[in-house]
This record gives C-alpha cells, structure tokens and sequence, in this order.
C-alpha cells in the first residue's frame, strides 16, 4: 500500500531523515518508535505534505502513485490521512463544517455525489458516540478551547468519519490521561481492517499495550534501524533506545 | 448649477405639496435646508470624508417616491423571517399594507413618522433633532430639511418588549429615488426592546437612503439595535445614528453591511451617566466596486461608563472599505473602560481598507485599548483543513466564513445571524463559495 524507499529529507538546510525506508500493507498495522530528534514527525509530516520539508533523495509511493507529486488535499483524498500531535485551533470554523466538506471532497475524488443529509447525520452520530463525544462538538470550532484529550479525540472522529486507507497518527498518546487514552485506542481499533493500514508514530509503548501493532520498526538518526514485532516495543521498554544505538554504531 | 441645487429644487417642489402642517415642522425643515445650502456636499478634503467620495450621491438626480407599491409576495420573500412589530416602508413611503402592529401591548408605541407629524404628537415635538442637530453633518441637514417619514417608537417605563420591533425598508428598482428616514426611538427607565433596522430591495433598484436615528436611552433601558444593510448593490446608503444613554442603560449595536454601492455609517454613543454601557459590533462585506465607511464614536462623558466595540471587515475583488473608531473620554471622567478592535481581511489585491482607531483621553484613571489588523488567512489552519481533503479554495472560504462568525456569535437573533451567514458563504468568490454547505449544515440542525 505505501512504500517510502531511501527517503532523504532535509528541514531548513539539516539533513533529517537519512535513507528511510518501510513498506506497508494493506490489513498491517505499524509502530514507529524512536528517541527525540529521530525523525519520526518528519516522515508522517512528509508524507502529509507539510511545507517546509525539502526531499532530497528517494520517493513515497501509496498504492502505486508518487505521493511526492500529489496536493495535500489530493493526499488525503486518495485516503493518506494525518491524525496531529499538536491538532491545529481553527477558530470559527465549525466541525460540522470540516467534515461535511472533507467528506464530499472525498467522495467528489472519488466521482461519487454529495452523501444525503440523513445518511451523513446518521453517521457522524454514530462515529461520535463511538468516541463518547456529545453532539454539541458538531457546532462547536475546530479544536478551539478543546483539552488535549478532547483535541485527540476529535482527531480520531475525523478518521472515523473519512475512513481513510492508510492512517497515520503521530504522537496520538501524548497529553492523554488512561481514560482518554482507551477510548483513543478503541477508536483506532476500530479502524482494523483487512483493507486498512495504521501507522503509529509514537514514543512511548504505552500506547502499544492498547493498539498492538503487527511490526515495530526503531527510528534511529534518520533511518530504520530495526524492525520487530510487538516485542520489539517491549524490550525498548525495558531498555531504553540507548542499547539499540549502541547496537547499530 | 450646483450639486446642492438638484435638491433644493426638488424640496421646493415638495414644500408646496405640503400644507398645514405645524409651524414648528416648517421651521425645522427651513433650518435644515438653510444648513444643507451653506455646507454643500462633503469632498475627500474634509477629514471625515477623507476616503469616501459622496459625487454619485452629490451629482445623483433623485425624485421622491409617490407610492408604496410593491407585491406581497416579492415582500415576504425579502422580509426577516421573524415574529416581529413590523413598519414596512417602499423607497420611504409607509406601506400600511405591509405593515402589522398586531397586539402591540399599551405600554409601547410604534408608528410611522408621518402619522406623528400629523398627529402632532408629543413624541416628536421636543425629541426630534434634539441627538442629531442639522449641524451634525450635511446628510442630518438634507434628512432635516426632507424629513416626513420614518418611525416613533416609545417604550414606557419597566417594559420589556417581548417581540423585535422590525422597520423594513424596500428599495424599488426603476427611476432612482430617495428617501430620508428619521428614526426616533425612546426607550424609558428599565425598558428593554430590541430594533431592527432592514435594508433591502430589488436587484436593479439604484436609490439614495439617507436615514437618521435617534435614541434615546433612559435609566437602566436595555436597547438592542440591529441594522441589517442589504440594500441592492446599486444603492447609495447613508445613515447617522446617534445614541443618548443615560445611568445603567445598555445599548448594543449590530451594524451589518452586506449590501448598497456606496455605504456610510456614522454611529455616535453619549454615555452621559455612570453605569452606562455601549457595545459597536460591526461586520462588512464589500465586493464589486462597493465603497463601505464605517465612522464610529464613543463619548464618555461620564465616570464609570463602560463601551466595548469590534469590527470586522472583509473585501474582496475592488472593494474598499473605511473603518474610524473614535473613543473620547471627557475630562475627568475617571474610571471609564473602552475597548476596540477593527480586524479586516481583503481576499484581492486589489481591495482597500482605511482604517483609523483614536482615542480621545482627558482623565487619568481609565483603561483603554484599541487596535487594528488587516490580514490574511492563517496558513496553519489552511494546512490543516487541506490535509483533511478540502481543497485549498473551500478551506480559504471556511477561514472567511469563520473570521465573519466571531461577530455573528454575539448575534442573539437566530434569524439574522444565519441569514448573514449564508449572505457572507454566498458572496464569497465563485472558487469558494459555501452557501451549499451552510445551508445543509443549517438543514441538519432542524
């Protein structure tokens, strides 16, 4: 499904990701971890096409297309979808909005009409009671005065609602306490499928002991320095990241 | 002959028309035009027409209209869907027809302006250009001098007004014409009501409004004043609106432009008793060639008076918008708070904004701020709609929508805050309109 080869990214001048490169499939679900400064925002922010990132060298393909070639909306379109660390405030702009108009552009990408009213409140309702969110959220701003959970949740509803094919969620565990952190987890679990992928970008196993990922892959200095599966996270746990390096130097 | 002429020539014509009516009217009328004469239309080297150029207005042959005509069914598609009192008036003509004062309660009067004049009422005697004396500007002088219609509302101690009262203005398409509406509400001790103050016409229409309204605001009165300007796009549209409050009123203006070619307010607030309390919100949307001018003025006058104002303008295309806030703080008058804001954003190059804050200080122990922002959209959140598969258009439209509804969020009256919403998605540009999704997120609401 995405297959990053050699990735090379450079972030004002400073060589970031130093030859990366993972495949996955379709049904997998992944863990990237690492230290700080590893690069692991920097893939999923590259692949979501976040100004700023300079490719150098390699390429990003999602099921069989040059990602690098796509618009950021076409990105997400074509089901490559971003969950943030940091969820942008988008004063004013109402939820209801964002996902009425994330939804059709989907869908119109994909040649397919506007989804019925009825159809898509149905929806909405069920994905939001599903995250234990109230329908006040739909008229409420983007994010704006939400806590750090409810910004979290509000992240994975939108994945919920636009069912992408490849998600990606970056740091989706930071800020939250274990009750929202379940219900986060949940949410992405109910994302399995044999026609989805999940990559967790992440820095603490925590989160692993919730979604457990089929393949761990350990985010050294720009590259991958080792792939395992759940154990993997486990022992990184027990270790730290310190051994690893000392292994690969 | 002088720009001043056309209209003189045209009062005179009227005057003789007019016969009968108290002599304190006439002599009211003849000052006013005494002061239209002697001042002439404003240009760009006065300073508080510095940005606005009224030649369309000055150089404009205007006759007056003769009927109220107009379909009952071409209205009701215009009107504010709202239970309300309601004054309709056809190019300033009073339209009993499509008016209704029904089960209007005793302890409020609301009625046309003309009937008051004829009736030579006591709401109008004494009050009427008391706030607004023919030296205020040459457009209070014109509106004196041609003032015979326009509304009288009179609240009586301690009502509160369970229904808007709701003056409806049409502007007709055909020759141009103009009209001079006088408002004049007074609002006694403890009332509370809330005017709304409509604009709007036929898509052709090309007339000169020029409105003047004064309120008046007693002991702890509470008024709620929204004016909704959606007057065709080739109206001319100017109004000054003074305000009087005294102790522990409150008056809160929503001063809505959407509409008209040509468009200045002129919005004044004496707070003259401690307690007293002012709040200006503002919206713009100019598109097209519109010219729109938003001048504000806040005088405290009195200690412990309080005024909070925010505007927000947006301009798209050639559009050019003015924006000058006044805040006076008279001497002495300590312990006063004054707060203003004016954020603009212009979605072309080749939109304008003017924008001026003042403040006016003459005590020391006040708190005041101001301050003025013409900006773009933010680019984070760009971002962060794009890579939920909105493309870069509707997400630039989503931003616009959002910068107007920190405005439309202090609007209480459902009806009109999603009427301007849908009115601002609509007229957002062509590559990102969002009437369709405004509409099917109301529609869901339901």
């Amino acid at each position: 499904m995405l297959q990053v080869n050699d990735l090379h990214v450079t972030v004002e001048g400073k060589e970031i990701l130093k030859g990366l490169t993972l495949t996955i499939n379709a049904g997998e679900v992944h863990a990237i971890m690492g230290p700080n400064g590893a690069g692991k925002s920097t893939l999923s922010a590259v692949i979501a096409g976040k100004d700023g990132y300079e490719v150098t060298q390699g390429s990003i393909t999602f099921e069989g297309k040059d990602v690098l070639e796509m618009e950021i909306e076409e990105r997400a379109q074509a089901g490559l979808l971003l969950g943030f660390q940091y969820p942008v405030e988008i004063p004013g702009v109402k939820n209801i909005y964002l996902l009425k108009s994330a939804l059709n552009a989907q869908r119109a990408a994909r040649g397919e009409g506007e989804m019925p009213a009825p159809e898509f409140m149905k929806l909405v309702k069920e994905k939001l009671g599903f995250m234990k969110m109230d329908a006040s959220f739909l008229q409420r701003a983007v994010n704006e005065g939400f806590s750090g959970g409810e910004k979290k949740r509000n992240e994975i509803l939108q994945m919920l609602v636009l069912q992408p094919k490849l998600a990606m969620l970056d740091e989706i565990d930071s800020g939250l306490d274990i009750d929202a952190m379940k219900v986060v987890a949940d949410g992405v679990n109910s994302l399995r499928a044999e026609e989805r992928a999940i990559l967790l970008v992440t820095h603490y196993q925590r989160l692993l002991d919730y979604i457990v990922p089929d393949k761990v892959h350990v985010l050294v200095d720009g590259r991958i320095v080792k792939t395992g599966d759940a154990e993997l996270a486990k022992e990184l746990e027990a270790n730290g990241y310190e051994g690893i390096e000392e292994s690969v130097a | 002959m002088s720009d001043t002429q056309t209209f003189l020539d045209t009062l005179a014509a009227r005057s003789q028309q007019r016969a009968g009516e108290p002599t304190w009217i006439a002599a009211r009328r003849q000052a006013g035009a005494a002061r239209f004469e002697a001042m002439g239309f404003p240009t760009r080297r006065d300073e508080e027409w510095k940005y606005t150029d009224v030649r369309a207005i000055a150089q404009g042959n205007f006759a007056l209209a003769e009927n109220a005509e107009f379909s009952q069914a071409q209205a009701a598609a215009l009107t504010l869907p709202l239970d309300a009192y309601r004054l309709t008036f056809v190019d300033g003509v009073f339209s009993a027809a499509l008016s209704d004062l029904d089960a209007l309660p005793d302890s409020v009067q609301v009625m046309p302006l003309s009937k008051a004049l004829a009736e030579n009422h006591e709401a109008v005697g004494g009050p009427l250009g008391r706030l607004t004396g023919v030296d205020f500007s040459t457009f209070a002088a014109l509106n004196t001098a041609f003032m015979e219609e326009g509304a009288v509302v009179r609240i009586a101690p301690g009502t509160v007004v369970e229904k808007p009262i709701l003056l409806q203005f049409l502007s007709r398409a055909g020759t141009p014409v103009m009209s001079h509406p006088r408002i004049l509400v007074e609002a006694a001790g403890r009332s509370e009501a809330t005017l709304i103050e409509h604009y709007v016409g036929e898509a052709d229409a090309a007339n000169f409004t020029n409105v003047v309204a004064e309120l008046m605001l007693d002991r702890g009165a509470i008024l709620n004043h929204y004016k909704l300007q959606e007057a065709p796009i080739g109206d001319l549209h100017v109004a000054s609106i003074h305000v009087e409050q005294n102790r522990d009123s409150r008056y809160t203006s929503y001063n809505l432009n959407l509409g008209g070619a040509l468009v200045r307010n002129d919005l004044v607030s004496d707070l003259n008793g401690q307690g007293a309390e002012t709040n200006f919100y503002g919206l713009f949307f100019g598109q097209g060639r519109q010219h729109v001018d938003n001048h504000t003025k806040v005088n405290h006058n009195a200690p412990l008076t309080f005024s909070n104002e925010n505007y927000k303008g947006i301009l798209d295309d050639r559009a050019h918008g003015v924006f000058n806030g006044k805040v006076y703080v008279k001497r002495d008058s300590q312990k006063i708070e004054g707060f203003q804001s004016n954020q603009n954003l212009l979605l072309s190059d080749r939109a304008q904004i003017d924008a001026k804050p003042e403040l006016e200080i003459y005590a020391d122990d006040v708190k005041c701020s101001h301050g003025t922002t013409t900006g773009q959209l933010d680019e984070d959140a760009i971002y962060a709609l794009r890579t939920r598969g909105i493309d870069e258009a509707t997400a630039r439209g989503l931003l616009t929508l959002a910068f107007a509804g920190e405005v439309l969020e202090q609007v209480a009256l459902d009806a009109i805050a999603e009427r301007v919403e849908l009115a601002v998605a609509g007229k957002l540009p062509e590559r990102f309109n969002l009437a369709g999704l405004v509409e099917a997120a109301a529609a869901l609401n339901d």
